[in-house]
């Protein structure tokens, strides 16, 4: 598999171009990593908040229900139903996405066709509303025109694509 | 301010939910459960979000950023003209897509929102400024190192095999996200 030596080879490959632009590559790394962890950080309570409403969802049925409610119109574009929580909160949140698919990889398995769509799901999309409101926030925009709609547009593909990728990729 | 209705909305429905179907003596185990495994998963995905977010500084400062932004350079014309007579402009908007590229996305937003400063006309969006907040909520990533954390934590022995599915997927959905911003740009005004 390519994707095997593909992340071994960009990281050498980051490394090496670093030093021949006589940059300190080690002290980037420590620099960014250190980033990372302020970021995590930041998200650890979020990420403690919305596991516990997930769970509850899970425990008291409510998930069940909201999964087979969608289940036919899932189905009619082939995305696997159990992925409907997901496909709701990706746009709204992305520690709540993270933690729905968190869970949904965990149950199902990572390597399940499930697991690895919701992965797809996650690796592909992004938080559409909170991009938005900070964007047009910030820069003072208050007629938005068509952006949300070809927003959410996108991120209509980008569901029903991982679902099918996946089938395309690890059929099974 | 949405987080707090949503919080408020899903612990509604559960307790409803738990009520109705008998199952309400579940529900405080299954909270504190899940409160737990908000940190059991920050923890295990810990390690190599530390560790992508310093190969993103390294890429940034190897130059691999410039070398995207030339390689981007014939397409962004296209998608954005102005910045073919703007070269400040020109710079910014590469810069955001080429940090959200490499998965910078604390880098990517003040570069793309002083690029979205330029592209706005008065308090109305402009097409272009359209396309460029589509192509900020339809991630490109060169590598999704949170969802790749999220796999390896839980076991799995190639986390990055889903690569080619993610790139297949969100280069279509950016794709046609801008291609549908751009039909409904020349129909609506």
């Amino acid at each position: 598999m390519i994707s095997g030596y593909l992340v071994p080879v960009l990281l050498l490959l980051s490394c090496a171009l670093a030093l021949h632009r006589k940059e300190n590559a080690y002290d980037r790394l420590l620099v960014g990593g250190a980033e990372g962890l302020r970021l995590l950080a930041s998200i650890l309570p979020a990420l403690v908040l919305l596991l516990t409403a997930v769970n509850m969802l899970r425990a008291s049925g409510a998930a069940d229900i909201l999964t087979s409610v969608l289940a036919p119109v899932f189905r009619v574009f082939g995305i696997p139903p159990e992925t409907a929580m997901l496909v709701l909160i990706r746009p709204i949140s992305g520690s709540a996405a993270l933690a729905v698919g968190a869970d949904l990889m965990a149950r199902y398995g990572v390597d399940s066709q499930i697991g690895r769509t919701a992965a797809v799901m996650l690796g592909s999309t992004e938080t559409t509303f909170y991009t938005i409101s900070v964007y047009f926030g910030a820069a003072g925009i208050r007629k938005t025109r068509y952006t949300v709609p070809a927003a959410l547009l996108a991120d209509f593909v980008g569901f029903l694509m991982a679902s099918w990728t996946v089938r395309w990729f690890f059929p099974k | 301010m949405v987080m707090s209705w949503i919080w408020f909305g899903i612990l509604a429905v559960s307790v409803l939910c738990g009520f109705l179907t008998g199952r309400g003596e579940a529900l405080a185990g299954a909270l504190l459960e899940g409160a737990q495994s908000g940190i059991t998963l920050g923890i295990s995905i810990a390690g190599s979000l530390c560790l992508w977010s310093g190969v993103g500084r390294l890429m940034e400062s190897a130059g691999i950023t410039q070398l995207l932004a030339r390689v981007f350079s014939p397409l962004l014309c296209r998608v954005f003209p102005s910045a073919k007579r703007n070269e400040l402009l020109k710079q910014e908007l590469s810069a955001n897509i080429c940090a959200n590229f490499l998965g910078l996305g604390n880098a990517a937003t003040p570069m793309g929102i002083r690029a979205a400063k330029q592209l706005k006309r008065g308090d109305t969006a402009t097409d272009e400024l359209c396309r460029l907040i589509v192509l900020n909520t339809a991630s490109i990533q060169l590598l999704p190192s949170n969802v790749a954390a999220v796999r390896s934590a839980l076991g799995c022995d190639a986390p990055f095999d889903i690569l080619p599915a993610v790139w297949i997927t969100s280069l279509l959905s950016a794709g046609l996200g801008v291609l549908a911003a751009w039909t409904m740009g020349r129909f609506r005004r």
